[in-house]
């Protein structure tokens, strides 16, 4: 071995921190897919009829067709019908106080740095946190709702906004929009709701954090984030599992409407369970992610930070309808150890003088593999489109590997389309010299890695870029080179 | 302070380093000279502990420790610092960051609390004044686009602010225009004290009119083959090298 090798080695070995399992009594349905547990989820769920028609249809179609494989990733063959598509911790209920909650359950979220108490939280972000296939718990909900503003589960705003949810649900990611897709609006658990009503600044971050506790467990989230004319939201999504040697899999759809002046923030730091160092275990995620900037001026940006999950799949998108809009998507992805993800971005131009930025940073360690795959498109009718994209790959080694995959589609002259490209590797002698300056090689590393991600990091917001910023650092533990 | 005892070093299958032995006292300042790849920068990687090469024979005492045993990053922080002949960018990375980590790593293995923010931004301001740099560069990352000259000076700045025991600085001179090389070299002296010691490794006997050294030496083919006073760099700035590589090579 190496000098090289062996400080990389060091560095990449680090234990994943939220691998713990709770004890939390479950209910879970049998395995298998088919219209029968189709019908059972929507029962359990007490859903009204044409929200268990359009999962049927969902379901129909999902049957037509199979799992894209046009991504740099080797997917193992995953059996659909053995995986549960719905667990829940049991008493379950609808906690009205947290005296209902089992107090294991909060002990969870406690641990997960989430706690569920109003008192103890981050003063300014509203939490729902997922447990398995249902929301546990929503704060701040009669705080928010003074302003007009709707901070659910999926499953209440299918309950209570059922005109909301009808005529925005599928608008963004119709079902037959891919694989994914379609799975996931056959089954879909449980997920956040959010909207905000015309002229509102939403006062706090929203955030939704998704944890899988069962195993054999597929988690289907499903959000929709409604934001009217005039409005300013900001949401964060978080999510971990525990240790399993086997793989779930994980596959959500986000969409989110942006109407005339909306601003839509989208922030994610995605660490499910990423296998052992073996590449043992792990979640696949797969994930659609879209907002449409419908309304003249409207804008949404998703800022990611991935560094969990097995393998990756996700392209948080914009479509650029209204006049003026903007598109923004920062990410940070690293990969460690036999880690894939193929992740990316569309930026569809429609209306006139719209602009897109595309900041990506992949970081590659161990022996994975990381891609960028991202689509610009500029339609005829999008006068003056802009966009400018900068994807940077950093390598921690030299078995490691990354990919960029850009696609230019552009369709009107006037319009203006950069892309920017690097590779490079820490070198030796870089963390030599921090190394003699009294910076030992972890430290060193974390330095590296945050000032070359520091672009998208500043995106996040405050109290989450220093988390995001120790989760870089404890990912690529025991990995330099 | 140091004390290099036949220390032998080894590059794939390669001598570079044929036993040196070099005593530095408290208070001396050494200048070590020599033709192009003789060994002066291998020495130098080997000090501060650089081990993509084999130390097969010899010792290297630190304030009485055996130097190998510590990992580069303790050395340093036990008060060994390199000024680098090529001093690497690292993108990204601001001066202040990494400079606080510097000095707070420093801090902590002296069991001492990390500089409050406040204190280390004026200790910044402070030692810029030291070596005249540039507010900007100090805004910048670390390296990044500097300019030859403004690296090196770059490493004084470092030095003076780390205040370390035992400063090593591997041709900090080559490159700088003259104002630089006084600025650089008035760097050095005020760091000079009763309890320091410096090593300078230079080609030019310029930089020790500015740096008067104690010691002056000539490594040749991985050995130290002439040592004297600051006469002798004078007598090599008349004659290079020439009657030197004859003396040693007619003994061999
Ligand atoms: N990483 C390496 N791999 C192979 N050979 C090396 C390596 N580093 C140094 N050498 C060799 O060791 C010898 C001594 O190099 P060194 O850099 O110590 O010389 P130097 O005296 O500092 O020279 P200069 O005055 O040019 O800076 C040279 O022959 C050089 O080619
Ligand atoms: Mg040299």
């Amino acid at each position: 071995m190496t000098d090289q090798e062996k400080i990389l080695n060091e560095v990449t070995d680090n234990d994943y921190k939220f691998g713990f399992h709770s004890k939390i009594e479950t209910e879970t349905i049998p395995k298998g897919l088919n219209e029968d547990v189709i019908r059972l989820i929507s029962a359990k769920k007490e859903e009204p009829g044409w929200m268990t028609e359009s999962r049927l249809k969902a379901f129909r179609h999902w049957q037509t067709m199979t799992m894209p494989d046009w991504a740099h990733l080797q997917i193992p063959d995953i059996d659909y019908q053995d995986i549960i598509y719905y667990a829940a911790p049991k008493k379950e209920a609808k906690y009205q106080s947290l005296d209902e909650v089992d107090p294991e359950l909060i002990d969870t979220f406690n641990r997960l740095g989430i706690p569920l108490e109003e008192q103890k939280q981050l003063a300014g972000v509203a939490v729902d946190a997922v447990m398995d296939s249902v929301s546990v718990k929503t704060t701040f909900q009669d705080t928010l709702a003074e302003l007009g503003i709707i901070f659910c589960s999926f499953s209440e705003a299918v309950k209570n906004h059922p005109d909301l949810v009808q005529k925005y649900m599928g608008s963004v990611v119709p079902y037959t929009d891919n694989f994914f897709a379609a799975l996931n609006s056959a089954v879909f658990s449980d997920g956040s709701f959010c909207y905000i009503p015309k002229g509102i600044r939403c006062p706090m971050e929203l955030s939704t954090y998704f944890r899988i506790n069962t195993a054999n467990t597929g988690q289907f989230e499903r959000t929709l984030i409604i934001a009217e004319d005039d409005t300013y939201v900001s949401y964060l999504e978080g999510c971990t599992a525990p240790m399993r040697d086997e793989n779930q899999l994980h596959a959500a759809i986000v969409e989110i409407v942006a109407m005339e002046n909306a601003e839509v923030k989208y922030s994610t730091v995605q660490n499910w369970y990423p296998g052992d160092k073996a590449g043992k275990g792990g979640i696949y995620n797969f994930v659609t992610k879209r907002g449409i900037c419908k309304g003249d001026n409207s804008k949404i940006s998703w800022t990611q930070v991935e560094t969990g999950s097995a393998i990756t799949w996700k392209y948080p998108s914009c479509i650029l309808k209204g006049h003026n809009s903007v598109g923004e998507f920062y990410s940070v992805a690293v990969t460690n150890n036999y880690q894939q993800a193929d992740t990316g971005t569309k930026m569809i131009h429609i209306g006139k003088n719209t602009r897109s930025t595309i900041i990506s940073k992949g970081i590659s360690a161990g022996r994975s593999q990381n891609s960028y795959r991202g689509l610009v498109r500029v339609l005829k009718g999008a006068e003056y489109a802009r966009n400018f994209s900068q994807c940077d790959s950093l390598l921690l080694g030299d078995k490691c590997g990354a990919h960029t995959f850009p696609y230019l589609e552009v369709d009107n002259r006037t319009a203006i389309v950069e892309h920017e490209a690097t590779t490079s590797k820490i070198g030796e002698d870089q963390i030599f010299y921090c190394n003699q300056r009294g910076i030992d090689t972890e430290n060193a590393i974390s330095l590296i890695v945050n000032g070359y991600a520091k672009e998208v990091l500043n995106k996040l917001p405050m109290e989450f870029a220093v988390e995001a910023q120790k989760l870089l650092a404890i990912t690529l533990e025991g990995s330099v080179g | 302070m140091l004390d290099i005892k036949d220390l032998r070093v080894k590059i794939e299958d390669k001598e570079i380093l044929k036993g040196i032995n070099l005593s530095v006292r408290a208070g001396e300042v050494h200048a070590i000279m020599g033709p192009n790849g003789s060994g002066k920068s291998t020495l130098a990687s080997a000090l501060a502990g650089r081990n993509y090469f084999d130390i097969t024979h010899g010792k290297i005492l630190y304030e009485g420790k055996d130097l190998t045993e510590l990992t580069p990053e303790d050395r340093a922080r036990a008060g060994i610092f390199l000024g680098f002949q090529y001093p690497v960018e690292i993108p990204g990375v601001s001066m202040v960051n990494f400079l606080r980590a510097a000095i707070n790593s420093k801090r902590e293995y002296r069991g001492e609390k990390p500089l409050p923010a406040g204190d280390f931004l004026k200790l910044m301001r402070e030692k810029k004044k030291v070596v005249e740099i540039n507010s900007d560069l100090t805004n910048r990352s670390v390296n990044e686009g500097f300019s030859g000259g403004e690296k090196k000076k770059n490493e004084i700045f470092q030095m003076a602010l780390l205040e370390p025991k035992l400063a090593i600085l591997d041709e900090t001179d080559s490159g700088l225009d003259i104002d630089a090389l006084r600025i650089v070299a008035n760097g050095v002296n005020k760091l000079r004290s009763p309890e320091n010691a410096t090593i300078v490794i230079t080609h030019y006997q310029r930089l020790l009119d500015y740096i008067v050294p104690d010691f002056v030496h000539v490594l040749y083919k991985g050995r130290i083959v002439k040592s004297g006073d600051k006469k002798l760099a004078k007598e090599l700035e008349e004659h290079g090298y020439d009657w030197i590589k004859q003396e040693v090579d007619l003994k061999a």
